[in-house]
Parts: C-alpha cells; sequence; structure tokens
C-alpha cells in the first residue's frame, strides 16, 4: 500500500492552506444549523407529556454529550497516528481538541444536572453514566495538565498520546453504562439499529442541532489548529513569508 | 507500512488490549458495589441484607401511594411485576413521582420487610413525545394506571396479569 497520501495529509503548511478556504463555509453553516435547531426546538416543538418544558434542555445537553465522547475518540485516534507515523499535525490536533473536548463535556454535566433536579430529584447523583462522564472530564483535564508539565515539544507528545490511549477504554463504558448497570439516567433514546423513542417533531430539531454542534466543533478547532501550526512552524520559511 | 511502525502498530494495540482486560476485570470485580442494587422480588423473596444501604427500584403500584396527613411521611409499594415490596420515606417527592412510573429509591430493608427509604427520585424513561400523543394512546388503551405509554415493558403487563388474577 501506498502511503504517501497520508503523509501529505499530515503537512502541516498543507492543511493550513486547504483549511483557510473551508473557513467560510464552516461559520456559516454552523451558525445557521444551531440557530434553526436551538429556535425549533426551544419556541416550537410541543412540550413533552411527562417532563412539560424542562425537556427542551436535550436540545443542548445531547449534542453536548456526543461531542464530549467525539472528541475524545478524535483524541484516542490522533494519539494513535502520533504514536505510529510520528506526525506532528496529529499532535497538534490532540492538543487543541483538549480544551474543546473539555468544555462540551462540562456543558453536557452542568445541563444535566439542572435538568435532573426537576425530572429525578437531585442534581447528581453517583449513577454509573453520570460517573464515567465525570471520569471522562477528568481525562480531559489530565491530559491539558500533562501537556503544560512537561517543557520538551516531543516529550510531550508521547506521554498525552499515551494517556489519551489508555482513556479510550471509558469510551464504552460510558455509551453502554445504562444498559450494564441499573442507571437513574435512562437508556439511549437515539439508536443505530431501532427507531428512535422520541416523537419525529422533536428528533429533528434534535438531530439538526447534533449536525450543528459537530460543524462548530471543526470550526473551533480547525481555527485553533492553523494557530498552533503558525506557532509550532514559526521558524520555517513559509511562515516566515507568510507573516513578513 | 515499514517494520518499525508496524511494531509500534502492534506496540499501541496491546496497550488498548491491556488496559481493557485490567477495566473489564476490575469492573467484573467491583460489579456488586458498583451498583449496590436489590429488585422489589428479591427484597420479597429475601434476597436482599437486612439492614444494609442499598437501592431499590420498580414502578410505583398505582394506588397504592398513601399519605399522613400531619407529616411529609409516605408509603408506596413498588413492584417489578415478579414481587412487591412497602416503601416508607419521610420527605418531598420530586415532581415526577407518578403512580406507576419507576422510581429509584435509596434506603434499607427493616426487620418487617418494609425498605426505610432515606432518597427517592424519579426515573425517567427514553420515551419523549408531545401531550396529543400521550392522549391519543391512553384513548386507545383505555386507563392501564400506568403512566409509561409506549412499548410497554414486560414487567408491566406481567403486573397487570397478575392483579386481573387477583
Amino acid at each position: 500500500m501506498n502511503w504517501t497520501f497520508f503523509h501529505k495529509l499530515g503537512s502541516p503548511k498543507w492543511f493550513y492552506d486547504i483549511s483557510g478556504k473551508w473557513l467560510p463555509w464552516l461559520q456559516v453553516s454552523s451558525l445557521v444549523l444551531i440557530l434553526v435547531a436551538l429556535v425549533w426546538g426551544l419556541a416550537f416543538t410541543p412540550p413533552d407529556y411527562l417532563q412539560g418544558n424542562s425537556y427542551r434542555i436535550i436540545f443542548i445537553h445531547v449534542p453536548a454529550s456526543f461531542l464530549a465522547q467525539a472528541v475524545y475518540m478524535m483524541m484516542a485516534t490522533a494519539a494513535a497516528v502520533t504514536l505510529i507515523w510520528k506526525i506532528k499535525l496529529a499532535d497538534m490536533a490532540l492538543k487543541v481538541m483538549a480544551p474543546i473536548g473539555a468544555s462540551f463535556c462540562i456543558l453536557s454535566l452542568a445541563t444535566g444536572a439542572i435538568w435532573g433536579q426537576p425530572t429525578w430529584g437531585t442534581w447528581w447523583v453517583w449513577d454509573a453514566r453520570l460517573t464515567s462522564m465525570l471520569i471522562l472530564l477528568f481525562l480531559y483535564i489530565g491530559i491539558i495538565a500533562l501537556r503544560g508539565a512537561i517543557h520538551t515539544t516531543e516529550a510531550a507528545a508521547k506521554a498525552c498520546a499515551i494517556l489519551s490511549l489508555v482513556g479510550v477504554v471509558n469510551i464504552p463504558i460510558i455509551k453502554f453504562s445504562v444498559d450494564w448497570w441499573n442507571t437513574l439516567h435512562q437508556g439511549a433514546t437515539l439508536k443505530l439499529t431501532e427507531k428512535p423513542s422520541m416523537a419525529p417533531e422533536m428528533l429533528w430539531p434534535l438531530l439538526l442541532a447534533i449536525l450543528g454542534f459537530y460543524l462548530f466543533f471543526t470550526l473551533v478547532m480547525v481555527l485553533r489548529l492553523r494557530i498552533e501550526i503558525l506557532s509550532r512552524e514559526r521558524k520555517t520559511r513559509w511562515v516566515k513569508e507568510l507573516v513578513s | 507500512m515499514n517494520a518499525v511502525r508496524k511494531q509500534r502498530l502492534i506496540l499501541v494495540l496491546l496497550l488498548l488490549a491491556g488496559v481493557g482486560l485490567a477495566v473489564a476485570l476490575m469492573l467484573f470485580a467491583l460489579r456488586e458495589n458498583i451498583n449496590h442494587y436489590f429488585s422489589p422480588a428479591q427484597m420479597a423473596a429475601g434476597e436482599a441484607p437486612v439492614g444494609q444501604r442499598m437501592r431499590g427500584g420498580g414502578l410505583v403500584v398505582p394506588g397504592s401511594v398513601e399519605r399522613d396527613t400531619e407529616s411529609l411521611k409516605v408509603s408506596f409499594r413498588i413492584s417489578d411485576g415478579a414481587g412487591e415490596v412497602t416503601v416508607r420515606y419521610e420527605g418531598i417527592l420530586p415532581d415526577l413521582f407518578v403512580e406507576g412510573s419507576g422510581v429509584v429509591a435509596l434506603g434499607k430493608l427493616s426487620n418487617d420487610g418494609v425498605f426505610e427509604a432515606s432518597e427517592v427520585l424519579a426515573k425517567h424513561d427514553e420515551n419523549y413525545m408531545p401531550p396529543e400523543v400521550q392522549k391519543a394512546i391512553d384513548d386507545a388503551h383505555p386507563k392501564s394506571g400506568y403512566s409509561k405509554p409506549a412499548a410497554q415493558t414486560t414487567a408491566q403487563s406481567e403486573l397487570r396479569s397478575l392483579q386481573d388474577g387477583s
């Protein structure tokens, strides 16, 4: 198999050039999708038969939780690429994604607590789903802290990659916690194999919100990665020509 | 892929497998402690330890809720279809505490077989629908007494057949 395309993909200059063209599209599409989904979900969908209006936090809680887990999976993939192929761009991606993932994780935990108080009767419970999500937040914080604690770039890259890979074992635990244990958190509403257990007029804005959050994540990630590329490649000729 | 990279790929896979195995063994060894949960059937059959803090959960049996007029004391029965147990609790119940819907209670089993709860939480299911849809379902299936509409669980249908039999 020919791997040259893969190494070309890993070239910081190539990525910097091509990602500049994506930015306007990402900005417009993420803004439009999130606006449409949230206005639709928060103002125009019918209330739930049991929870009334408090269920509407789902339009933020579910996309944020999806992203918190998806970003970690992307970080673990970047970690494997860093360790095996030693591609610098993968390590830069790992670095810039960690704070974004941590933010989604905090948003997920906070909205969950706000919803849990009226619905369950408590802000927090040491339930398998909630606890494994809190561990995910600690993993994110750990990876950010580890990067800050090691001064040489190569050593930090290796340490963070290993920690990210070790932590990926938590992702299936989060996903299946509601099936494996008797948790207070309900089971999945959106399933890959079955029909979602949600009325279609509530489902559509939710799916739009998830897509919008993904695009927003991509936008923030690309913006941060471009800055990281410029700062790490500042001694190369193309960056010097670009800024002068 | 050259030999060095292949070797590193194998190392990464071994790392993942090793960590996965370690965590799986740990969770398997701790499975009793992670979730100290007993079903109403286990409590009724005397399989649950008396006087030990644990979690119990089930559906609130319709018509079983008795509130004390003087205090916040409340008692109700929970069922999983296979057995029932009485729960005693003093405090404010969550808004979504409805007869026929699920609850999770934290507390101790007393000597007379009553579950003394120190905390009662309402368990919500994964179904979301507008009130009109729920009304349509209620009209189609008159008064089951249970609030959970779609996809009636086996526990509920079993419980209903139990009640019909008595």
